[in-house]
């Protein structure tokens, strides 16, 4: 425990995590010995469908992947017709911070595909996914082992448990694509295409994969399933806050002590998640910015974290709980460096349909080069700015909003280490990537990062120059081109 | 091609060269057609794998569905048998799917994992995403090129690999395991959190061909809370799984 929080130390709630250090949970005997399963067979056996809908609903259980739509809700919207209807596991975790699902399915893979088969039955649907991210290949295996073990053991397969019910269950790998998190890209990866994403309405629970209605969860909410149909709703619900029942997986990554993946009610203060749970920073350093919700949430200055973790107040902070993922940055990280690198992971992974993110991430990541190599002016951290509001919203998914939101919180909040870094940089000779002297319309640079033209044209948008930028050979140069 | 002038004829005239200019464009040819399963040659392993996928999909049941559920796992399975997505593999993946082999190649193109050059025996992906970076994900990837000799230009943009052709390197963007980090995934399977010194012992465990670093492999790590799941009054009355 830390001196700094003053709180009595905060501990875990495991529900999901139960029981995870017993390494042969992933076998179905030992998992069925820990009482798995046996939710799926009262299920089946008493085939409540309305009262399983009711129940997921009534429980708030929120989606575990990013966005936190009620699963319940998620369900309830499936048309009720005799059409094929297909249920998509989201385990393509491919978000900077998220490992989460990771731990889920390789400790537990019983509880993920319990809680597909309660979905698929109170969804009546009959052929399940598991999109599992490529790189994911030790857990894949995992997966595939259990699912083979559940078919054995009719668990799966057709007519399960005498219900009349069928469920077919693939694991399905993808090959490395962030954008196939993105639930309607996720289903022309799984339809054989190129990742990209659908033009939404019509919703995945209208027309999604096959154009058939598709139920899409995060593996974390499908593994909560089988706890809220045992327990019922009112159980979950004492857990967490009233707006964000139950519990979450927290992975907190970056500069702290213990690293790792954290089962926590939801509403606990976020600063002692980091520093009781994640052992706060390393030794001699502070924390500087803190991303709450994986690398598309906003990030949070350090004083900005004495709040609880929730997906209420992490949206009242600005922010955004988001998969659930700590990333701590601390004094030793320049974050102008961190927003390039961020923007870099975007521009990366940008599948390219929609300009604004295509586009934008390019240029952003371009914009942020010419910061951290002292060629940037602060008058391009107000282009900055106003390119990734030019992204928000105006695409198909969410993507290019994922790189908008945490550099434009980085660019408002640490607005003065980007200027310290344009003038620093500058002033020490233009380190550039090639070793060249950088030249703005042909005229050598001041120091500051600034000739007297760039000088006068920040003047004349009436910006402030930074001190530095001002204090060079050629200041008087400068006052003279802004007298005329 | 006949009614097509030579190029030959305009130089000289102060006409310009380009084709496109002067000529129109020359046809790139026919579509491309699906190549027939007697043409090309495709070992039986392979093909029965690809058709055993094939069938597991459920778009071969669904009206007006492309059917190309499959794509991605016959594209792995390309990859596992030549260690890439050769040409040839693609034609040969294209030709039991009925698709072109053009089909497969762009959705190849589209995925990091699917290499469409080849790619040695072992790959070693470093991840320098946020959390690595922080961690020294940067210095960690100079540690592999300079024990494996690749190239750090190409290891940083899609991967380079070593002088005898045997280890790929490439930077690689967030694979999940930011508690391992600095990390990097070896032939498929996660290793963290690692210092420098152990690319060296990684490049040569894998040519010698011994077990990479056991004790940091992500199998071999305990949870970080602890081993017991701490007592709790809401918990402890659970019904369901775990118990």
């Amino acid at each position: 425990m830390s001196p700094e929080t003053g709180t009595t130390g905060i501990v875990e709630t495991r529900v999901l995590l139960r029981h995870a250090s017993d390494l042969d949970l992933h076998k179905i005997d030992t998992y069925r010995s820990y009482g798995g399963y046996a939710t799926q067979e009262k299920a089946y056996r008493e085939h409540e469908i309305d009262w399983m809908v009711d129940q997921l609903e009534e429980s708030g259980l929120r989606g575990r992947g990013g966005a936190g739509f009620p699963m319940g809700k998620k369900v309830s919207f499936l048309p009720h017709g005799d059409e094929a209807k297909y249920l998509c596991c989201n385990a393509d975790e491919s978000e900077p911070g998220a490992f989460k699902d990771r731990e889920l399915m390789q400790r537990n893979p019983h509880q993920l595909i319990e809680g597909i088969a309660i979905s698929s039955l109170a969804g009546d649907i009959g052929h399940a996914f598991i999109f599992i991210r490529g790189e994911y290949d030790k857990q894949a295996d995992i997966l595939d082992e259990a699912v083979a073990e559940a078919y054995a053991a009719g668990y799966l397969g057709k007519n399960i448990l005498g219900s009349g019910h069928d469920l077919e269950l693939i694991v399905h790998r993808g090959a490395g694509a962030y954008i196939c998190g993105e639930e309607t890209a996720l289903l022309d990866a799984l339809e054989g295409k190129r990742g990209n994403p659908r033009l939404k309405p019509p919703f995945p629970a209208v027309q999604g994969l096959y154009g058939g209605p598709t139920l899409i969860n995060n593996v974390e909410t499908l593994s909560n399933v089988p706890h809220v149909i045992a327990n019922g709703a009112d159980w979950f619900k004492s857990l967490g806050t009233e707006q964000s029942p139950g519990t979450k997986v927290v992975s907190i990554s970056g500069c702290v002590k213990r690293p790792g993946n954290y089962e926590v009610e939801l509403g606990l203060n976020l600063l002692d998640i980091i520093m009781d749970l994640g052992g706060g920073p390393l030794e001699g350093h502070q924390i500087k910015a803190v991303y709450p919700g994986g690398s598309s949430s906003p990030v949070l200055a350090a004083d900005d974290l004495d709040r609880p973790y929730s997906f209420e107040s992490m949206a009242e902070a600005g922010s955004m709980l988001g998969s659930g993922s700590i990333i701590v940055a601390d004094d030793s990280v320049s974050i102008p460096h961190m927003a390039l690198r961020t923007a870099r992971f975007y521009h990366h992974e940008s599948c390219g349909k929609c300009t604004p993110c295509r586009e934008g991430t390019n240029w952003t990541v371009k914009m942020l080069e010419r910061v951290v190599v002292g060629e940037a002016t602060p008058m391009d951290l107000d282009i900055i700015s106003s390119v990734q509001k030019n992204i928000i919203g105006h695409c198909l998914c969410v993507l290019g909003d994922s790189m908008a939101m945490p550099v434009s919180a980085m660019v408002n909040k640490f607005r003065e280490e980007f200027e310290e870094v344009i003038a620093s940089a500058a002033i020490s000779g233009f380190p550039t990537d090639d070793g060249r002297e950088a030249q703005i319309d042909g005229e050598e640079p001041g120091p500051g990062g600034t000739g007297p033209k760039v000088i006068e044209r920040q003047r004349l948008a009436g910006r402030e120059v930074p001190a530095a930028a001002q204090g060079g050979h050629d200041a008087q140069a400068a006052q003279e081109l802004s007298e005329h | 091609m006949d009614k097509y002038t030579p190029l030959a004829d305009f130089v000289g005239l102060g006409i310009p060269e380009d084709i496109a200019n002067t000529t129109g464009r020359i046809p790139l040819g026919e579509p491309e057609e699906i190549p027939e399963l007697s043409d090309v040659n495709c070992p039986e392993e392979l093909r029965v794998r690809i058709e055993t996928v094939m069938d597991r999909y459920p778009d071969k049941d669904v009206k007006d569905s492309l059917h190309k559920s499959a794509s991605i796992p016959a594209l792995w399975a390309v990859q596992r048998h030549y260690g890439w997505c050769t040409p040839d593999g693609i034609r040969q993946a294209a030709a039991v799917m009925r698709v072109t082999p053009g089909y497969l190649e762009s959705v190849a193109s589209f995925y990091d994992l699917l290499r469409l050059k080849p790619a040695g025996t072992s790959q070693v992906l470093v991840c320098t995403n946020i959390s690595c970076w922080m961690r020294g994900g940067d210095e960690l990837l100079d540690a592999f090129c300079d024990a494996s000799g690749v190239d750090r230009g190409e290891a940083g943009h899609g991967g380079g690999l070593s002088p005898e052709g045997d280890i790929m390197v490439s930077g690689f963007e967030c694979l999940g395991a930011c508690d391992l980090a600095p990390m990097a995934s070896v032939n498929e399977r996660y290793f963290g959190p690692l210092e420098e010194a152990d690319a060296k012992t990684v490049i040569d465990q894998l040519r010698e061909g011994g077990e990479v670093l056991p004790e940091k492999s992500l199998a071999a790590r305990p949870l970080p809370g602890g081993e017991e799941a701490p007592e709790n009054a809401k918990t402890s009355g659970l019904k369901g799984p775990n118990q």
